[in-house]
């Protein structure tokens, strides 16, 4: 897919804070209906794709696009309804229960006047229930364990029901097995036609779960496409630094490294 | 959610249970202090009598319905603006100590008017503009200066407090220069005072203030959707840069009309939105509840006010500066320790 069809991509953008330029003249195209997995190095310039994919960063030069048109050219709420973004950290305000953070996550849908309807009703029983926080309803946001935040806020961006999900590191927090249910929820949600884009720093858990998959390095796309294409030890050695041997996934057959450290 | 949900055509709210029954009994606080405010004054009217004065019987009409009821009435509407006023900066810091009293508006907004009395004389309407006026340049002022540090760090509130000082020595430098006369008209208003007022001297102000209260609810929703934090609450749709603007200046015009009817009301601002979101047990900072609480406090202020040296009326400045500046204390030692 080239970034004149997918219809969520960035043409020749360069990123930076102020003096400090990270990524320069990037293009990518975010493929639809996919699953899509960026990887890389810290401070390789993963969250900043991100931000800038969902607005909050605006690129020195170049444009983010949606269906062709600059996602600067949106209303506020238009793009909200289109992309959902899920940040690395998050801070919950005091005195809110998990039922009413994610229905939170309605607000792209609402008008002032209409701040509860059957719909958003609906959208967020369903969207609690996807992520699995259903029980936790009642609770207060800030007494509950990191992995169980974690899933209300990610309970809370599937409320907002876009057809791009964009996740900035999801797993962090997680123990192992809701990190797998985790990317099994994002897998059944690609099935469902949604566009998934995700910081993840297991590169296992990214060659099996994603259809595509972006490689960082300094600031620059290293590599990107299949797992089963890209990924291989020299640019696991390369991206990472470190030496390590790629073999099949015993149970999927996608890539695995192995440290040879 | 232990919430009520309403639905009626297009609309629909699912308000919080304990925010619903917190603004029920602030409201039914509100009108009994009223009740008893119009008992008050220099003789004592009976419930029952006010009740028939406001009905237009009597033979207490005039002191019920000219000279207590526009006080009562002051009290009622400048607490909630003031409230509101504090509510909106104190999300838009996000802090507790955000609020336009302590940041140098309502002083600023002061010299405004200051500046409109000495130079032009003054219309109550040229008084308001002057004041409104202040109270941006300050916020304006404030906002520089502390440009690096954000919205929301401790850096806005101390440059705030630093320029709240700075405009309280200008304001008095302007009140010794100017002619006695207007020193005095300014210092008695200076202390924040509701002695005397009349329905003349509220009309404008209740219009802009009802403006503004009429358009709070069309806000609060984007409101409570920024105490997210600025990353969710853009990529959910709020239009941060837009909704912050309109924060300021709903903010800075609720306090400065207040301040050019009655000079600056420490501590309301400040106090009753924090009040009023610990009764209601809300995340973020509400605006009904703070709007309320205001209304109550700065009535009860007020009472106790005409109450306290009777037959003198204090004024009810005096009052709030004492019970708030205890409050400001017990703040900013529990905010320090936080930072
Ligand atoms: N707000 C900021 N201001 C200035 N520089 C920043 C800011 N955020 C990130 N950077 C810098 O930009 C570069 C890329 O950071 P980025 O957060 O995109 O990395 P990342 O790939 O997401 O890393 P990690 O895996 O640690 O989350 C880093 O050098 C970082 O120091
Ligand atoms: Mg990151």
């Amino acid at each position: 897919m080239t970034v004149a069809d997918a219809r969520l991509a960035a043409r020749e953008i360069t990123l930076g804070y102020g003096e400090r330029v990270v990524s320069a003249g990037l293009n990518v195209a975010v493929p639809d209906g996919a699953f899509t997995a960026v990887v890389g190095a810290n401070a390789s310039g993963k969250s900043t794709l991100l931000r800038a994919l969902v607005r909050l960063l605006r690129p020195e030069a170049g444009a983010v696009l949606l269906d062709g048109k600059d996602v600067r050219g949106y209303r506020p709420k238009a793009i909200a309804r289109e992309i959902a973004f899920l940040p690395q950290n998050l801070l919950a305000p005091e005195n809110i229960v998990a039922k009413r953070l994610v229905a939170r996550g309605r607000y792209p849908h609402q008008s002032p006047l209409s701040t509860w309807s059957a719909a958003d009703e609906r959208a967020v029983d369903e969207a609690m229930a996807a992520a699995g926080v259903t029980d936790l309803a009642e609770r207060p946001v800030t007494e509950l364990s990191g992995g169980q935040r974690q899933r209300v806020w990610m309970a809370m961006v599937l409320a907002q029901q876009t057809g791009h999900l964009l996740l900035d590191e999801p797993t962090t927090f997680l123990d192992i097995a809701h990190q797998y249910q985790l990317l099994a929820l994002l897998a059944r949600l690609r099935d469902q036609g949604r566009t998934i884009v995700a910081v993840l720093h297991d590169i296992n858990q990214a060659c099996r779960y994603a259809d595509h998959i972006v490689a960082m390095k300094d600031g620059k796309i290293a590599a990107e496409g299949p797992p089963g294409e890209v990924i291989d030890a020299a640019l696991v050695e390369d991206v990472f630094g470190m030496p390590c041997v790629v073999v099949p996934d015993p149970v999927t057959g996608t890539p695995m490294v192995v440290p040879t450290l | 959610m232990r919430a009520y949900v309403l639905r009626f055509g297009r609309c629909s709210a699912a308000p919080e249970r304990r925010t619903v029954i917190t603004v029920a009994a602030l409201t039914v606080a509100a009108l009994a202090l009223a009740l008893l405010g119009l008992c008050q004054g220099a003789t004592w009217a009976s419930p029952a009598e006010v009740l028939r004065a406001l009905a237009g019987q009597g033979d207490a009409v005039v002191v019920i319905t000219e000279w207590r009821a526009p006080r009562v009435a002051a009290a009622l509407v400048f607490g909630a603006a003031l409230g509101l006023s504090g509510a909106v900066f104190q999300n838009l810091t996000r802090n507790p100590l955000g609020s336009p009293d302590v940041i140098g508006l309502d002083s600023g907004a002061y010299t405004g008017a200051l500046v409109v009395i000495t130079v032009l004389g003054g219309t109550s309407a040229q008084l308001a503009t002057g004041s409104i006026l202040g109270g941006l340049v300050t916020a304006a002022a404030v906002y520089v200066l502390s440009a690096r540090g954000g919205l929301s760090g401790l850096r806005l509130i101390v440059i705030g407090i630093a320029v709240n000082a700075v405009l309280v020595a200008l304001n008095s430098w302007i009140v010794l220069r100017a002619e006695l006369e207007v020193a005095i008209a300014a210092t008695a208003w200076h202390a924040g005072s509701l002695n005397g007022v009349n329905w003349e001297d509220v009309l404008l102000p209740f219009a802009v203030i009802g403006v503004l209260a009429a358009g709070a609810p069309f806000l609060a929703h984007a409101i409570q959707q920024a105490a997210l934090g600025d990353e969710i609450a853009m990529t959910s749709g709020v239009d941060l840069p837009r909704l912050r603007l309109l924060l300021v200046l709903a903010g800075v015009t609720c306090t400065a009309t207040v301040t050019a009817v009655a000079g600056p009301i420490a501590f309301i601002a400040l106090s009753a939105p924090q009040i009023g979101r610990r009764l209601a047990g809300a995340p973020g900072v509400p605006l009904a509840p703070a709007a309320l609480t205001g209304a109550v406090l700065l009535l009860a202020a007020d009472l106790a006010a005409q109450l306290l040296l009777a037959p003198i009326s204090l004024p009810v400045g005096v009052v709030t500066t004492v019970i708030g500046g205890c409050y400001l204390i017990w703040l900013l030692y529990r905010e320090v320790r936080r930072a």
